[in-house]
């Protein structure tokens, strides 16, 4: 159990002491501080749960951000001006489209075999070019029980909504799936597609099932990201690039294979408390930035430095 | 099912399916020169008349900057591995020569944007070649890293920075003999330069060999780091000059000037038949297929598409092309 959940129970030590750190260094960081943190990681952690589905089946996909700026615009121009009862409506559609779009570059990767890494790449462009087809500019509107869904907290002030949502929505699709054979295929083709395919497991099917809920929770994080702006915006953010780092930080392998969905958002919130932190000790967002280049790097190299004493004895 | 074509027909051999095929297998400059003729002669139909000397002036002017991007996508995709820094570096480079040019002056920006970006290759290849990271994690880590350093700078250097220098402005945009691209008398030797070098020389075959089969290549003594140390750097380096032009063609300096350029170099390198895959590929279809993106932005522009279509054409280009290279290299 330690030595499998080892890497995530490791995040969850550096996440500890660095919120003491922050308490250290702004003492007035409470609840408050929490619920605000948990609100603002909340599209990174679905977009990293998003990716690291895809990575684990040894893919990798370069759309997670159009994907999630698409699903976001949809649901902005849908949403506005419409009853609470409609957006339950667009949700449930909106989720839909979600699963309609990892299944479409499963699909693209599955038929055309052209790597992982081209296809996703390529429909970065389409599904961007899609979202701004829906929405020019940044708009629309989201629905009031959606927005207090993510804000606030519930019976305790240090229990955020947004954490509460993220950890029941991530453990009630992913536990269930993991446990089941569906989930040991993922496993079984991201550590060895050869293997796998001999012991009767239908690689494509199980690919296009991979990058189907890595839309579906790309939808989830698009979701969120109109949820907590209260609108859409068309330009993807940089939420791809960063759901890389975060799925390497949090413990999975870009082999394939091996890690979990919880380690990455572990690492997400870590992240995003390292740039609070920052921000605390007026350090300037821009060399924030270089550090998040330099501790992705850096986090990297240490681990493959790690595979690489192991191999070579 | 296609062997039998081949021996009892009578056409010539490039007009049956196996000999397309093998003629898209080892030539795919050929039909990607027929694409681009067919591009051509749509921007005719489009708008007749549109086509002449000026016109295919101002394409190739826009696709040298592309061209020499997707020449450092062509190189590390030839080892397998990609590129992703050539953005920041190159966007890096023209902002950091418009901010020294007041001051210092143009020769000494040059040289500390070429010295910055060869720095940031170095380090890129050490990751690479020594620690083994992915490349694309590598060199995405180190556009942050760039992107952070020089908006740093940008603060600093907020007073005294004077715009692009008139020598860029000439070079990237200027054009001379009444339609030919002055770029070109700096890309054609370095286009000559990279195709020499990838064919002719120990380095370039060593590059090939590295993608094709990493553990024969180690087998048969090549020392992969030093080659990839050094391949990221000259990657870097070449970025950091496309960078110049970049800024002198729009007369903009900023640090994500290049940014939009990224994807399309590797659409650029894929479509001209480099396998991301490594060992497969080479520069002459590269600029081929920087050229052929240049012409569908500008048909798209001219027919009033706005920027989404011309995202989501080039996406389904990129995916339609690599799907066809797959085809006819698998069998």
């Amino acid at each position: 159990m330690i030595r499998r959940h080892g890497w995530t129970l490791g995040l969850v030590g550096i996440l500890l002491v660095l919120l003491v750190v922050t308490r250290i260094i702004q003492p007035t960081y409470g609840a408050a501080g929490v619920q605000g943190l948990a609100v603002s990681v909340l599209p990174l952690a679905f977009a990293a749960v998003a990716q690291a589905i895809a990575v684990i089946a040894r893919g990798i996909d370069l759309s997670v951000g159009s994907m999630m700026a698409l699903t976001s615009v949809i649901s902005a121009s849908l949403m506005e001006d419409r009853s609470e009862g409609f957006a339950v409506l667009v949700v449930i559609g909106v989720l839909l489209i979600g699963c309609v779009l990892g299944a479409v570059n499963g699909s693209l990767i599955v038929v055309t075999r052209v790597p992982d890494i081209v296809v996703t790449l390529a429909m970065l462009f389409v599904w961007a070019g899609c979202a701004l087809l829906v929405l020019g500019t940044p708009g629309g509107g989201s629905a009031e029980w959606l927005r207090s869904l993510t804000g606030g907290s519930i019976l305790n002030a240090w229990i955020p909504k947004a954490a509460l949502l993220l950890l029941v929505i991530v453990a009630a699709i992913w536990i269930p799936i993991r446990r089941s054979r569906l989930g040991l295929s993922l496993y079984a083709i991201g550590s060895d597609p050869l293997a796998a395919y001999r012991s009767g497991v239908s690689v494509a099917r199980t690919k296009i099932f991979a990058y189907t809920l890595t839309g579906l929770f790309s939808a989830f994080a698009g979701l969120t990201l109109t949820a907590t702006t209260g609108i859409g915006t068309p330009v993807p953010g940089p939420y791809t690039l960063l759901s890389v780092a975060a799925v390497v930080l949090g413990g999975v392998s870009l082999a394939g294979g091996r890690g979990g969905v919880f380690g990455p958002i572990v690492a997400v919130v870590i992240l995003s408390l390292l740039r609070t932190d920052m921000t605390f000790l007026n350090v300037n967002t821009n060399l924030a930035t270089v550090a998040q280049g330099l501790i992705l790097v850096g986090v990297v190299m240490v681990g493959s430095l790690l595979q690489l004493r192991k191999r070579e004895p | 099912m296609t062997d039998t074509a081949t021996t009892t027909d009578s056409r010539p051999r490039w007009l049956t399916t196996t000999g397309l095929r093998a003629l898209f297998r080892e030539r795919p400059i050929i039909p990607l020169i027929g694409l681009l003729a067919v591009l051509v002669v749509v921007s005719e139909l489009i708008r007749p008349g549109i086509v002449n000397l000026n016109w295919g002036g101002v394409m190739v002017r826009a696709a040298v900057p592309l061209a020499i991007l997707a020449g450092c996508q062509t190189m590390t995709m030839l080892t397998g591995g990609i590129d992703l820094s050539v953005g920041a570096v190159a966007s890096m480079s023209g902002f950091v020569v418009a901010t020294l040019v007041g001051g210092p002056g143009l020769a000494t920006g040059i040289l500390v944007a070429l010295a910055v970006a060869a720095i940031v290759g170095l380090i890129s290849g050490i990751g690479v070649g020594i620690f083994r990271v992915h490349p694309l994690i590598m060199t995405l880590g180190m556009s942050l890293v760039v992107l952070g350093f020089a908006n740093v700078w940008q603060i600093q250097m907020v007073q005294t920075g004077s715009g692009v220098p008139d020598q860029f402005r000439d070079l990237g945009a200027g054009i001379f003999l009444g339609f030919v691209p002055r770029s070109l008398l700096l890309f054609l030797p370095l286009a000559i330069l990279i195709i020499l070098g990838l064919n002719r020389t120990g380095y370039g075959r060593l590059l090939y060999a590295i993608g094709d089969n990493p553990i024969a290549s180690r087998l048969s003594g090549a020392r992969s780091w030093q080659v990839l140390i050094v391949l990221y750097v000259i990657s870097a380096v070449l970025a950091g000059v496309a960078g110049f032009l970049y800024s002198g063609l729009t007369n903009v300096a900023s640090v994500t000037l290049a940014d939009t350029a990224v994807l399309p170099s590797v659409a650029a390198a894929v479509i001209g038949g480099t396998s991301i895959m490594g060992g497969r590929g080479g520069y002459g279809g590269t600029m081929i297929g920087a050229l052929i993106l240049t012409v569908i932005s500008s048909i798209l522009s001219s027919l009033g598409y706005p920027e989404a279509v011309r995202q989501i054409l080039f996406g389904a280009l990129i995916i339609f092309v690599a799907a066809a290279y797959t085809r006819v290299t698998e069998t």
